[in-house]
């Protein structure tokens, strides 16, 4: 059974004066019509980012991984911090359109197209550092298993590391296709309504010959449901599996169980501060204001506040563990080497403390939730705390040792590293742009689908059925499903 | 493939469309098809269509994915190369778990957006008859095909008492394979196609 209403009390999804062409005609200008000197300010600075990142990676090719500051007690720098800090980003655009599909929110329609890209790109940028890591970056294919003439040898499928190398690529395999297939309408929307033999050639091919038969969506829906019931355990896995690398060790401060949950919040988090900056700048620059609304962004912004809590009792389970094991080895990593703050990495614990768990706390209030600078600059904040809880995860476990003997010197990044994750953000971005510019950074047949149910101009009609008694109401509104 | 005669109507609101199906229907003629900006529920069984297998497919990529992992690496674990890792039993199913989600997962999701596209008939350079370039836009553009006992006048008359906006006779291909559509570029280059 399916009801076509929504009640008075909930916040139209899309605001206006609407009907089905107008939602067409706001999404699609921006694409339709040349991109303004901000795009091409802002491009122009990504690919700069891109090939700055590019001749890093030169270096680090070219003369091997001594290019970065990496030594023998730390053995995973900045390189892990950004892998785990990407991928934590790329989990909030399959969250938002699986888990939020299934659970039948409404609301994702209005983000969902531009948090699925924006996992795709954090996801390439993610895989770019397990890579380039290994050193000899020619045999990476050396991590598939396949039948070879070395033996031949196979990989080692009890190891979190190969996990990770099935859970990344399954992510992104499944990731890509599902942005795609949901792309699919509104690419052909795109398409017939193309001014030049050109668009229409190129977006003929992207749209795979779509026309909207009734069978076609009815097997496009089944897709989707399919594919985001895949998802939603897939998006955990994938996090769970990240966290694995380190709980699987025996290293005090990584070998904890609490890692799976504690990591797959803090992923959430990150993604959605990360879709929270991209879409209130998005919303502005295309003047997408009535789709993406101050509900939605009210609503990630609970999202950030709940995930955020939860990352803050785990910080506070592990110290508590720290202390209550009596291990001493655990005890002198949580107790002296994070949360001292005169200790070398001292600052970095309480930086990620201050960023992740205290200043979120901001979002009780609802004024707050629904402030645009304040959740931009939010959405900054948290970001940056969560990178600073991945170094602080790897660098302070790792830099003191069981043996003061291999005690590290203090560590900071070599230009090269620096230059590496510069370069990360020139592809993500450059990819973002790219996307925003050739492609519907709103899913424009799903908020067609919502619009007479959410839109504001559609909301007084339902007040009629409000004053309905049950039964015809049902009558009246049902459909055997 | 052979070329028809099509008779389309266009409508501008679901609240109208519903009622529409039906009466064209009843009235025995075949809805072709109707084409729609999103999906429309329910429009599926008001035109009789039964429900997709797709989820079925699925299932079977799934535990295709399943039985590929558990397989392949036991056999390498246990048969083809038994590595000593600590000591641990050659045969440790809990730690190939996650590769056994991962790739159940991707074969479940790889083989039906394939299945779907091929069910559709979708693929990258496919060509296709577009009744009506609103379909993807904001009309629902219902498509009947007209046989030899077919009065086109009557039918076109029915869809505008029935609350079409626009209505229209079409030729084109009724069904179509890739690569096959339009061979002889009849329709691309408007000619008179004999019926």
């Amino acid at each position: 059974m399916h009801i076509k209403y929504e009640s008075q009390l909930r916040e139209p999804l899309v605001y206006g004066e609407k009907n089905f062409h107008q939602v067409t005609e706001d999404i699609l200008r921006p694409i339709e019509v040349k991109p303004s000197r901000l795009w091409y300010i802002g491009f122009f600075i990504a690919v700069t980012l891109l090939l700055f990142g590019v001749y890093s990676l030169y270096r680090e090719v070219t003369y091997g991984v001594g290019q970065w500051n990496l030594n023998k007690t730390i053995g995973w720098g900045w390189d892990i911090t950004n892998f785990v800090w990407w991928v934590g980003i790329g989990h909030a655009g399959t969250l938002i359109s699986a888990v939020l599909l299934l659970f039948r929110q409404g609301w994702r329609t209005g983000v969902n197209r531009a948090a699925e890209a924006m996992t795709i790109f954090a996801v390439m940028c993610a895989g770019q550092f397990p890579i380039f890591h290994m050193g000899r970056v020619w045999l990476a294919f050396f991590i598939m298993p396949y039948p070879n003439s070395r033996g031949p040898l196979w990989v080692n499928f009890n190891s979190p590391l190969l996990w990770d190398v099935f859970a990344i690529s399954t992510y992104f395999t499944v990731s890509l296709l599902f942005w795609y297939s949901g792309l699919l309408p509104d690419l052909a929307t795109v398409r017939d309504r193309a001014f030049t033999k050109l668009r229409k050639k190129l977006y003929g091919i992207a749209s795979f010959g779509w026309t909207g038969s009734t069978k076609h969506w009815q097997r496009h829906e089944s897709l989707s449901l399919v594919l985001a019931g895949l998802s939603t355990p897939l998006v955990l896995s994938v996090h769970t599996i990240v966290s694995f690398d380190f709980a699987t060790s025996v290293i005090p401060g990584w070998h904890t169980t609490i890692f799976p949950p504690y990591f797959v919040a803090g992923a959430i988090f990150s993604g959605f501060a990360m879709v929270q900056s991209l879409l209130l700048v998005v919303r502005k620059v295309f003047g997408l204001t009535d789709y993406i609304t101050i509900g939605h962004i009210d609503l990630m912004n609970k999202v950030i506040v709940l995930t955020g809590s939860i990352v803050g009792i785990a910080y506070l389970t592990e110290l508590f563990m720290g202390w209550y094991s009596q291990n001493k080895y655990e005890g002198y990593t949580f107790w002296y080497s994070r949360a001292y703050l005169f200790s070398p990495y001292g600052w970095s614990y309480w930086g990620m403390m201050a960023c992740n768990v205290l200043s979120p706390q901001i979002f009780w209030s609802r004024k707050m939730r629904r402030n645009v600078f304040v959740t931009f600059f939010m959405s900054i904040i948290v970001n940056i705390g969560m990178w600073f809880e991945r170094f602080v995860i790897i660098v302070t476990s790792l830099y003191r040792d069981y043996l003061p003997s291999s005690w590290s010197v203090y560590y900071s990044p070599s230009i090269w590293e620096i230059g590496f994750y510069m370069g990360t953000f020139g592809l993500f971005f450059t990819c973002f742009f790219l996307f925003a510019k050739y492609f519907p950074v709103i899913a424009v047949a799903e908020i067609k689908y919502v619009l007479k149910r959410s839109g504001e101009s559609y909301k007084p009609e339902f007040e009629k059925l409000e004053a309905q008694t049950l039964d015809s109401f049902v009558h009246d509104n049902a459909h055997a499903h | 493939m052979a070329q028809k005669k099509f008779v389309v109507g266009c409508f501008d609101e679901e609240k109208v469309l519903f009622p529409a199906v039906k009466q064209v229907r009843a009235a025995g003629y075949k809805i072709k098809d109707v084409y729609t900006p999103f999906a429309v529920h329910g429009l599926d069984h008001a035109l009789g269509m039964r429900e997709t297998s797709l989820h079925t497919a699925g299932f079977i990529y799934g535990i295709t994915g399943t039985a590929t992992a558990v397989s392949a690496i036991s056999w390498i674990f246990t048969k083809d190369w038994p590595l000593n890792i600590g000591g641990k039993p050659h045969f440790a199913l809990p730690a190939w778990i996650p590769i056994i989600f991962e790739l159940t997962v991707l074969f479940a999701a790889v083989g039906m957006v394939m299945t779907f596209c091929w069910l559709c008939q979708l693929a990258p350079g496919v060509k296709k008859h577009h009744f009506h370039k609103r379909a993807t836009d904001d009309l629902f553009v219902m498509v009947i095909e007209c046989t030899e006992k077919t009065n086109a006048e009557d039918l076109v008359a029915l869809l505008k008492s029935n609350g079409a906006v626009e209505t229209d006779i079409q030729i084109a291909e009724e069904g179509w394979w890739f690569g096959t559509y339009d061979k002889n570029d009849d329709l691309y280059n408007n000619k008179q196609v004999a019926l």
